[in-house]
């Protein structure tokens, strides 16, 4: 098993959480959506797996690289 | 004049950034007093220093400011402004703000709140336009659901068409067929979208025009009996449905096609009994260039535009002034044959976004920021400085680089000039990009269209030289 840390791409906020931690993702499953100057921005799975942890939560603001999520994937 | 006006008391900015302060710099010139709003993010921003008081009324979320209509009012009645000016975007379009400033004896510079209404949904404002006579695309929205009865109706409309849930939105619940062979299936397939997205299966069916133009045609009426075009404006470069650059007048635009949009315009807005500014966009299938039969309603913006400066450029009109003397109930004293279109003016977005990166926005602190002065060719509409950050909090637009030319190579000539010499850093920014535009053959050709960008991505998005 590999975590991978799933990252902001961007200074934003955090919109809408579109998974639960334990659930089972395909790779571009879209697992938070973002918003940045009216624009909606969605951060999806680099790779299928487990959603281990989710570190934000809705309303947050959030920097560019700031871990969002922890993908578990079998290696 | 009286260096203090009569129009108001006082008038409040319910806005930011460069509308905001273009607003300002209009009443400063008639002699009103301002008073600008701003949220915490915004304390200490451009516009809120240009206004005679500025007044915090939430926090950095639209919606605990710019969008909080209790806030704007009551910052309003503290300071005593007797009139708001909205701007565009936030509370401009929203009915219960009008009602609101009404209730509280606050003029709401804008349309009357029936007119508002009557524009601000888009199944209704096509049934209101085909009702005046103003085209509107060939398309179904009777009762019948029936599949055979629509299968019938989209083979009288044509191919390519749209299928549109009636209760869809935000690109949802819509879907292109280009032949009568994937009409059934995709017909099933828009209904379990719009069943399991908004509970309501009901569809319509509209022509789908194919790369269109966007023109729009400026309206001004003084909601006594006199309503009058400004010309039209071209904005059919666009990205993600985004306006990227507007002028006018259109390219190729004709005597006989100006007199149809500006005529059904007219005709939209006398209707609804509209009053102060507005726009009546429409699509136009330029395919086989501008013909007079192929325009077609695309909705009424019951405000002032982003790009309404290229419109003053030409026609010598402070749109603003008479939004506020309408407001204030003057009637307009010249007529139509009064107003020339002289010269040809243009106008680039400069945004903070990255196009390399399809248009990501790009907040953060502005370092260098050099766009150059306006004068009496060439206007600067910006409400950000150099060591300004640019927060996500807000649209992107960091400035409008508007030029005049003698003819539309001038100004094309004039407008590449200065956005050669602007500089942008801190930030990512679309600066090559309208670079690009400009100097692209077939922009200079006026072959433009909403394709645009999509076309020549490879020459126009491409990573910097």
């Amino acid at each position: 098993m590999s975590d991978t840390k799933v990252l902001s791409p961007l200074k934003a906020m955090v919109w809408k959480i579109e998974v639960e931690i334990g659930q089972a993702v395909d790779e571009h499953d879209d697992l938070v959506i973002l918003e940045s100057m009216k624009t909606e921005i969605p951060v999806q799975a680099p790779a299928g797996g487990i959603i281990a942890e989710i570190l934000v939560k809705e309303g947050d603001s959030v920097e560019e690289e700031q871990p969002i999520a922890i993908l578990r994937s079998a290696p | 004049m009286n260096a203090r006006s009569t129009l108001f008391r006082k008038v409040l900015v319910a806005n930011r950034g460069e509308i905001a302060c273009r607003i300002i710099r209009t009443c400063r010139r008639l002699g009103l007093p301002t008073v600008a709003v701003c949220s915490e993010a915004d304390i200490g921003s451009l516009h809120a220093q240009s206004a005679d008081e500025a007044v915090v009324i939430g926090g950095p979320r639209a919606t605990d400011s710019y969008l909080n209509i209790a806030s704007v009012i009551d910052a309003a009645v503290a300071t005593g402004a007797d009139a708001i000016h909205p701007g565009y975007g936030f509370l401009s379009e929203n009915a219960a703000f009008a009602e609101a400033c009404a209730s509280t004896g606050i003029t709401f510079i804008g349309p009357g709140v029936e007119a508002l209404r009557a524009m601000s949904y888009k199944g209704a404002a096509r049934q209101i336009a085909r009702g005046c006579g103003v085209p509107i695309l060939p398309g179904y929205d009777g009762p019948a659901e029936d599949d055979t009865i629509l299968a019938a109706e989209a083979a009288r409309i044509g191919f390519p068409l749209l299928i549109k849930a009636v209760a869809g939105g935000g690109g949802k619940g819509m879907r292109r067929v280009d032949a009568s062979a994937q009409f059934t299936r995709s017909l099933a397939a828009v209904r379990r979208e719009a069943t399991s997205s908004f509970g309501d299966d009901r569809v319509l069916l509209e022509r789908f025009v194919v790369d269109p133009r966007h023109i729009e045609v400026q309206i001004l009426s003084d909601g006594q009996g006199r309503t009058l075009h400004l010309f039209e404006r071209d904005c059919s470069i666009q990205r993600k449905h985004q306006k990227v650059i507007e002028e006018t007048p259109a390219p190729g635009m004709t005597a006989d096609m100006r007199r149809a949009m500006a005529g059904a315009a007219i005709r939209l807005a006398e209707h609804v009994g509209y009053r102060g500014a507005g726009t009546v966009e429409f699509v136009v299938d330029a395919s086989d260039g501008l013909r007079q039969d192929r325009f077609y309603f695309l909705e009424m913006n019951t405000r002032l535009q982003v790009e309404h400066p290229v419109t003053e450029m030409v026609t010598g009109l402070d749109i603003v002034e008479w939004q506020l003397r309408i407001a204030a109930g003057e009637a307009l004293p010249f007529v139509q044959d009064d107003i020339a279109c002289s010269g040809h003016a243009i106008e680039a977005r400069l945004c903070a976004e990255d196009p390399s990166r399809m248009f990501l926005p790009s907040p953060g602190l502005l370092q260098i920021f050099k766009l150059g002065s306006s004068n009496r060719e060439i206007r600067i509409e910006s409400g950000m400085r150099a060591g300004d950050t640019v927060t996500p909090y807000y649209d992107s637009l960091l400035a409008k680089v508007v030029v005049r030319g003698a003819d539309r190579a001038a100004a094309i000539t004039a407008l590449a000039q200065r956005l050669s010499e602007m500089e942008v850093s801190g930030i990512k920014s679309n600066l090559a990009l309208l670079r690009r535009i400009l100097g692209h053959q077939a922009f200079a050709d006026g072959q433009v269209d909403t394709k645009f960008i999509e076309r020549h991505a490879d020459v126009l998005l491409g990573p910097s030289a």
